[in-house]
């Protein structure tokens, strides 16, 4: 974005400006973000950590597109998320973004397979395709025995995958978790990690909230919030993260930040 | 997403919350069906006394004495002292008097016992002249009617109505058996075709003389040329004012009267007797009709109830939606569709209800029932555009929020 970038550097693909959030119920006032400033560039593995209610998931809403900010800019991709359409926020949370959730907000009265092809009946697939490609998601989770289930007759550890199923089933090429291993055991959680760590490999951009410290060890990133302000971060220039592109990816030096992004959809 | 993508998600959901989707389709079937019964009840009562007073005959002016003015006159003058006489309705029947009157029949009337063999039947005993039948639109079913000769020859003869004659004498053909009236005998020439309609019952019911016997043999008293109505024809339905002008004034000159205002007769046209009649139960039409309005309205209530509830116990589906990247437009869609269809469903149900309840309770009831495409159609629009409103509107709302505000409410 800025002229002094070397060639050789991705342009950051999410750009927060001293965004803040301020909840009003009734006479209360909580501030949950007080300017947090945060770039993150394509292809960055990202894990948010902090005590609890430091605002990890109302930042993460916000980078979702799925809140909008009290105050500052939200830069996606160069754009300015502040005066995009709903038309455009609709197409960026179907087709750029894979959320879960902390809640895993499955709909109750859908199969599991039928929750995972959601975002895809919004993105005009076809019925069959739908399909296979929800149930070939939810067999990376390891719920190929399942698909047919409802909300609630999984276990907790259960839905939280059927969530990470459906974050991925648009092959979306930013991917934002709220705790996605919350509610797994140390297997599961290494399967998921695993399936991260291969989205990580093909390209895709991460930025997934935990409090286990196994679990950001993965990530070649580590934010720390704390109150509402970013405390520490491990490198925000992607030179200096652990970005496997930087020597193994020929897509990542050079090519435009929109164009890999893109590449994607 | 497609229409048809739209549509399997909305029945969906509609098959999903099955009791919120009965519930919202009864509310709509029995407000529709009871806007069709109601209105169709009131149309009803409308239609057949509409229907019972065009059976009196066609281009009809009913004279009777007193000075009952105004429309209710078909009531006012039986009873009174009549001022009425045959000469009138001789002066009456002339061309060059009245040209445009066609038809005169004077007629008076008795509740008398008729006796045949064994049986015994009271009923309206009518004396008039052969004019009657044409003035009166009704048709010989077997042997003749009354003619001048039986007039000016007191001939003791009667010709019985429908009912009468099945009364007095069951299956068998009445035609040249005597019958008794106050201890005269008299034999039966003809009978009358039945008007049909049970609300016509009465006209069914008759037994016509001719008038100078029922005048000097039967009905006896002291003015026995005095009429109690006299039934004139006009030549066409054009002709209906003129023909009341030329009896009016004819009337008034043989009765030696000056101003209008001081008649001692009344002149009834079919139309005012109609529009008295009807107009009582147009009335009972605009009752029924409030009536019918007021349970749409109360069945509207109800739809909108649940289409309120059913919609904001789903605002957290609607903002998961717009987080999988529905686009406001799509989730309006699909409320739209789901509420279409309970209304249609709705709309659809309740008009067969009605029109299938309109089919079945007049046999129930012998009331009867016309069905007012015009109620039907206006309940139905009603029903379901409540229905459509209610559903899509606070669905369009919530889709405006924030998604992840949609999501955290209860
Ligand atoms: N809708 C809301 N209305 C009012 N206050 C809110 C709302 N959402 C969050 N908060 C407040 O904002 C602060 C940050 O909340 P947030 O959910 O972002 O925390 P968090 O870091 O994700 O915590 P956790 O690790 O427990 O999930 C908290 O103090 C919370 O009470
Ligand atoms: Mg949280």
């Amino acid at each position: 974005m800025t002229d002094t970038e070397s060639p050789r550097t991705p342009l950051p693909v999410i750009e927060l400006d001293d965004v803040r959030k301020t909840y009003r119920t009734g006479a209360l006032e909580v501030e949950a973000l007080r300017g947090v400033n945060l770039r993150i560039h394509e292809g960055e593995y990202i894990a948010i950590m902090g005590p609890s209610g430091s605002g990890k998931s109302t930042l993460m809403h916000i980078l979702g597109c799925l809140d909008v900010p009290t105050a500052g800019n939200y830069h996606l991709a160069g754009e300015d998320v502040g005066r995009m359409s709903e038309e455009d926020l609709a197409q960026i949370r179907n087709r750029r973004i894979g959320f879960v959730f902390q809640q895993f907000n499955l709909l109750p009265t859908l199969s599991a397979w039928r929750n995972v092809e959601l975002p895809l009946c919004y993105a005009g697939v076809g019925r069959a395709e739908r399909r296979t490609r929800a149930i070939s998601a939810l067999e990376k989770v390891g719920l190929r025995d399942r698909i047919a289930h409802r909300p609630n007759e999984l276990s907790g550890g259960q839905q939280q995958r059927v969530a990470v199923a459906r974050a991925l089933v648009t092959d979306p090429a930013l991917i934002l978790a709220d705790e996605p291993t919350g509610n797994l055991d140390s297997v599961s959680t290494q399967d998921v990690l695993g399936l991260f760590g291969e989205l990580h490999a093909s390209g895709r951009t991460i930025v997934l909230i935990t409090h286990e410290p196994e679990v950001a060890a993965a990530a070649g990133r580590v934010v720390r919030i704390r109150d509402g302000n970013v405390q520490d971060d491990t490198g925000s220039d992607p030179r200096t993260s652990t970005d496997p592109r930087t020597s193994t990816d020929p897509r990542a030096g050079g090519a435009s930040t929109t164009l890999t992004w893109e590449a994607h959809q | 997403m497609s229409w048809a993508e739209t549509l399997r998600i909305g029945l969906e959901a509609v098959r999903t919350h099955r009791s919120r989707s009965a519930l919202t389709v009864l509310g709509i079937l029995i407000g529709i069906a009871a806007v069709i019964l109601t209105v169709g009840l009131g149309e009803g009562a409308q239609g057949q006394v509409r229907d019972q007073i065009n059976s009196l005959g066609s281009n009809l002016l009913v004279v009777s004495p007193g000075s009952t003015t105004s429309s209710s006159g078909i009531r006012g003058g039986f009873g009174s002292a009549s001022t009425l006489t045959s000469q009138d309705a001789d002066a009456l029947a002339s061309r060059d008097v009245a040209p445009d009157i066609a038809a005169v029949a004077p007629a008076s009337q008795r509740n008398l016992s008729l006796t045949a063999g064994t049986s015994n039947w009271t009923t309206t005993v009518v004396g008039t002249t052969p004019d009657w039948l044409s003035v009166r639109a009704r048709k010989i079913d077997s042997g003749r009617f009354i003619t001048g000769q039986d007039v000016t020859g007191h001939a003791a003869v009667v010709v019985l109505a429908a009912t009468t004659a099945e009364q007095l004498f069951g299956a068998r053909s009445p035609i040249g058996a005597t019958v008794t009236i106050s201890g005269v005998p008299m034999q039966v020439v003809g009978t009358l075709t039945a008007v049909g309609s049970s609300a016509t019952a009465n006209e069914d019911d008759q037994a016509i003389l001719p008038i100078s016997t029922a005048a000097n043999r039967v009905f006896g008293g002291a003015t026995r040329t005095s009429v109690q109505s006299i039934y004139l024809e006009a030549s066409s339905s054009k002709t209906l004012s003129a023909a009341y002008q030329e009896a009016n004034s004819e009337l008034l000159a043989l009765h030696h009267i000056t101003t209008p205002t001081g008649a001692d007769f009344t002149i009834a046209s079919q139309q005012s007797i109609l529009s008295a009649a009807t107009s009582v139960d147009r009335t009972l039409t605009v009752l029924l009709g409030g009536i019918a309005a007021i349970s749409l309205l109360v069945g509207g209530i109800g739809v909108m109830n649940i289409m309120l509830v059913s919609v904001t116990e789903r605002i957290r589906e609607i903002g998961l939606r717009k987080a999988l990247g529905a686009p406001p437009r799509v989730i309006r869609r699909q409320f739209l569709v789901e509420a279409s269809v309970l209304g249609l469903a709705g709309g659809l149900a309740g008009a067969a209800l009605g029109l299938v309840g309109a089919a079945a309770l007049p046999h129930l009831i012998s009331q009867r029932i016309d069905i007012s495409l015009t109620a039907a159609a206006a309940a139905i629009v009603v029903a379901v555009g409540i229905g459509v409103g209610f559903g899509v509107y606070p669905a369009s709302r919530a889709a405006r929020l924030a998604p992840i505000d949609a999501l955290r409410s209860e």
